[in-house]
């Protein structure tokens, strides 16, 4: 079942992953990207090689994938989001804890973390969750992705897609270097990302 | 839109797969020959061109073998995919994006659905006149002016080229020429041969004898060596196989010049929308999945005119 929704969402944006800074491996990571549509998270799951998809879990918004029934049954049963609670953050419901448990237990982690879908292409700033992780887990690779087109294909505020081609391209991990600040980490990964772009 | 399959559409087919077969051959004997890296890609690249050719074949005569149908679909998914390329390589503002919606699963179907059903005089205007002026209306509608000229020609130009025009090919279907009831099948099959041939021929003799470029900014490959002995060969191969069409040698001659001639203008303009948009960076944005556009640029461009030479002089 998750197997053809990968597939269908791959035929639908005729995407491929474009691994220009590593190869498919099996290490923990975190996939760090661009958010543009809502189809960031799942295509960038579905590119992924069977055997890391089962491992890798999409960080998404709570109040977007619980909204209706079929969003709530792809969430949990077919690509096991983490689902986060944006909007009543606190110190006990904090999203970062959440996603701290979810490595502890082994699982690579895909993350957004402008924290919300951009209208322009190049990212926004990060939020610092990223920059919290990379310190605490020194030994996960946090690897950039760039998505491009996927907001051409489901823009914001629509719900009809357009069946256009998008790409998945995926760079070279970072990692926070000695006496880096969280602003220039932060500001460093987002360009990163930015830099994968094609077009 | 019945076809009949008869001895004539079988010397076609028998014809494709042993002129296949020979080029299998050869380039399985070229690719034994020692030779340098360069060569070795080029034979390389010649093989892996062979093997689509058998599959294109394959698919082409599959769907020429279920009758009209199957071709009208399969000819309508090209459109989707050739549409799908051209859309994701030319840039669209947000605000286009519910026009994009009508031309994928609106515009295309009903141009086929009109193909299918043989309705000539809707066929024959729906894109140019009602579609044309849906476009810009749609787009005005979200509230967009940014660009608003280039975008609606943007748009307009993708239909044209990817649907408009290549719904041509299996539009032949739809006409009735006096003697030749049933038979259409073979014309379709016949403008494909002779677009593929005038490609594979200007390809070899602008390998073999190509010095003179033709427009090398535009596409440094094509030469007048290879335009020329590409033409008058697959003109000669046309002209031979008169008897699967209506018409005489010499107008299968004249015919296959006109197909040779406006196939080499459409790999052209092709050529140069592909490299105004920078088309490399979007061949690896596309990759594994595109080539629809680099299949179809040269049927783009001959089908409409062979379709209307046919039509004008030999439907009553």
């Amino acid at each position: 079942m998750s197997e053809l929704i990968a597939f269908l969402f791959r035929s639908l944006c005729g995407t491929r992953a474009r691994w220009q800074g590593c190869a498919p491996g099996d290490q923990q990571r975190i996939y760090f990207a661009n958010h543009t549509s809502h189809l960031d998270a799942i295509v960038l799951w579905a590119t992924l090689p069977a055997a890391l998809r089962a491992r890798t879990r999409p960080v998404a918004a709570k109040d977007y994938w619980v909204a209706t029934g079929l969003r709530r049954w792809m969430a949990t049963s077919v690509f096991h989001a983490l689902l986060i609670e944006r909007r009543n953050v606190t110190r006990q419901e904090n999203p970062l804890r959440d996603m701290l448990r979810a490595l502890d237990r082994g699982d690579s982690l895909i993350l957004f973390p402008e924290g919300t879908r951009a209208s322009n292409l190049e990212p926004q700033a990060f939020k610092s969750g990223l920059f919290h992780l990379a310190k605490d887990r020194p030994k996960i690779e946090f690897i950039p992705v760039y998505l491009e087109n996927l907001n051409r294909i489901l823009p914001k505020g629509d719900f009809l897609p357009v069946p256009l081609m998008g790409s998945v391209t995926i760079g070279a991990p970072i990692r926070v270097e000695p006496g880096e600040t969280k602003g220039s980490f932060l500001e460093r990964a987002r360009s990163t990302v930015w830099n994968l772009h094609i077009a | 839109m019945k076809l009949r399959f008869d001895n004539e559409t079988g010397w076609l087919i028998g014809g494709v797969v042993a002129l296949l077969a020979v080029a299998s051959c050869i380039g399985w004997a070229l690719s034994l020959r020692p030779g340098s890296p360069a060569h070795q890609n080029v034979i390389a690249n010649l093989n892996a061109r062979i093997k689509a050719w058998w599959t294109m074949a394959a698919v082409f005569l599959g769907a020429l073998l279920t009758g009209g149908v199957g071709s009208v679909i399969l000819f309508g998914l090209m459109s989707f995919f050739a549409l799908r390329e051209f859309i994701t390589m030319t840039p669209t503002r947000p605000s286009d994006h519910r026009t994009l919606f009508w031309l994928f699963f609106i515009i295309v179907p009903i141009q086929y659905w009109l193909v299918g059903t043989g309705w000539y005089g809707l066929f024959s205007i729906f894109i140019p006149v009602y579609a044309f002026l849906f476009v810009p209306f749609r787009s005005a509608m979200a509230g967009d002016c940014e660009g608003f000229l280039e975008r609606a020609a943007k748009i307009q130009w993708a239909l044209m080229i990817c649907v408009y025009c290549v719904s041509h090919a299996p539009a032949l279907l739809m006409l009735s020429i006096p003697g030749y009831e049933g038979q259409n099948g073979k014309l379709l099959f016949y403008l494909i041969l002779v677009v593929q041939l005038s490609d594979v021929f200007q390809y070899v003799w602008g390998k073999t004898l190509g010095r003179h470029k033709i427009a090398p900014h535009v596409s440094p490959n094509k030469t007048w060596e290879g335009f020329i002995g590409g033409c008058l060969s697959a003109t000669a191969v046309g002209a031979a196989l008169w008897w699967a069409t209506p018409f005489t040698p010499w107008q299968s001659a004249g015919m296959s010049l006109a197909i040779t001639l406006m196939g080499f203008s459409g790999g052209l303009v092709i050529s140069a929308i592909k490299r105004d948009r920078g088309v490399k960076d979007y061949g690896s944005l596309i990759e594994g999945h595109g080539g629809m556009m680099d299949r179809i640029d040269s049927i783009c461009f001959s089908a409409p005119i062979f379709f209307h030479l046919t039509r004008y002089f030999f439907t009553p």
